[in-house]
């Protein structure tokens, strides 16, 4: 039995009190890229009371992704956009979701993050992230960015870090490690550098930045 | 004197652009921020630096 959506409202206030929770439901995150990075981000999220998620990727479920993303066996070769929702309607039944299954580019940048409040860089290649981070910085300069970049290895979990690069744009990982050295991805340290995404998300709706 | 990401330069009347090749920046993995706000890709070679200026060069690696 699926609890009532003033259950669930409930359940958050007592968790994290009625003013978070009434600032978390009024708030439209994107999340760009739906790989280790973004599907945690969105698990996150969405457990944390978030209203709405902006989900895109343009990418199918891949044997190799459960080794760090938020995907099952059982979604093998299916759009990860239809996956992830799935999964994260089990766990947050009343979040709004919204997806495009796309392939991000300057062109669409506006049209496609237009509606959200804060937008998460999740994709996985370096020139990808520097697109998007330059497009959103320089033709959306109002809404909130929180980018990732660096947290490949095996190496310390404590180097995953944030940090505030201006007014608007966050940067979280270890800014150095790169995949394309050889070194492969860990789903812990993928997952710090996630939860560090996620949690300045919250931390910006709760003005504690 | 100017400041890149904490460290002071001196590069006063340097292009934007003239400072990433010489500093070996791969353009297609940068972001640009001086005082504050993004310097945009298209105005790299416009953008001279002077001195007093604070300019954070964000390098993106990658994995997610």
């Amino acid at each position: 039995m699926i609890p009532a959506k003033k259950e669930m409202i409930k359940a958050m206030e007592e968790r994290h009190g009625a003013k978070l929770q009434k600032r978390f439901l009024a708030s439209t995150v994107a999340v760009c890229g739906l790989g280790g990075l973004g599907s945690n981000i969105a698990v996150s999220l969405a457990r944390a009371g978030i209203g709405k998620l902006i989900l895109i990727d343009f990418d199918r479920v891949d044997i190799t992704n459960l080794h760090r993303q938020q995907y099952k066996a059982s979604q093998i070769g299916r759009y990860k956009t239809d996956a992830l929702c799935e999964n994260l309607k089990e766990i947050a039944p009343y979040i709004e979701l919204e997806t495009h299954t796309i392939y991000v580019d300057e062109e669409n940048v506006p049209d496609l993050l237009k509606k959200a409040d804060i937008i998460c860089e999740a994709f996985d290649k370096a020139e990808c992230k520097a697109m998007l981070v330059n497009a959103v910085l320089e033709k959306m300069p109002d809404k909130f960015l929180v980018s990732g970049s660096g947290m490949a290895g095996i190496g310390c979990a404590n180097s995953i870090k944030t940090r505030k690069v201006t007014n608007h744009f966050y940067l979280c990982g270890d800014e150095v490690s790169d995949v394309s050295n050889g070194i492969e991805l860990f789903s812990t340290r993928v997952m710090l550098c996630a939860a560090h995404q996620a949690h300045a998300v919250l931390r910006i709706l709760a003005n504690e930045t | 004197m100017v400041k890149i990401n904490g460290e002071l330069f001196d590069v006063d009347g340097k292009s934007v652009s003239e400072y990433l090749k010489s500093a070996g920046y791969d353009m297609k993995r940068i972001v640009v921020e001086r005082n504050g706000d993004i310097v945009p890709k298209l105005q790299y070679e416009e953008t001279m630096l002077t001195d007093g200026d604070s300019v954070e060069i964000v390098s993106f690696v990658g994995g997610g």
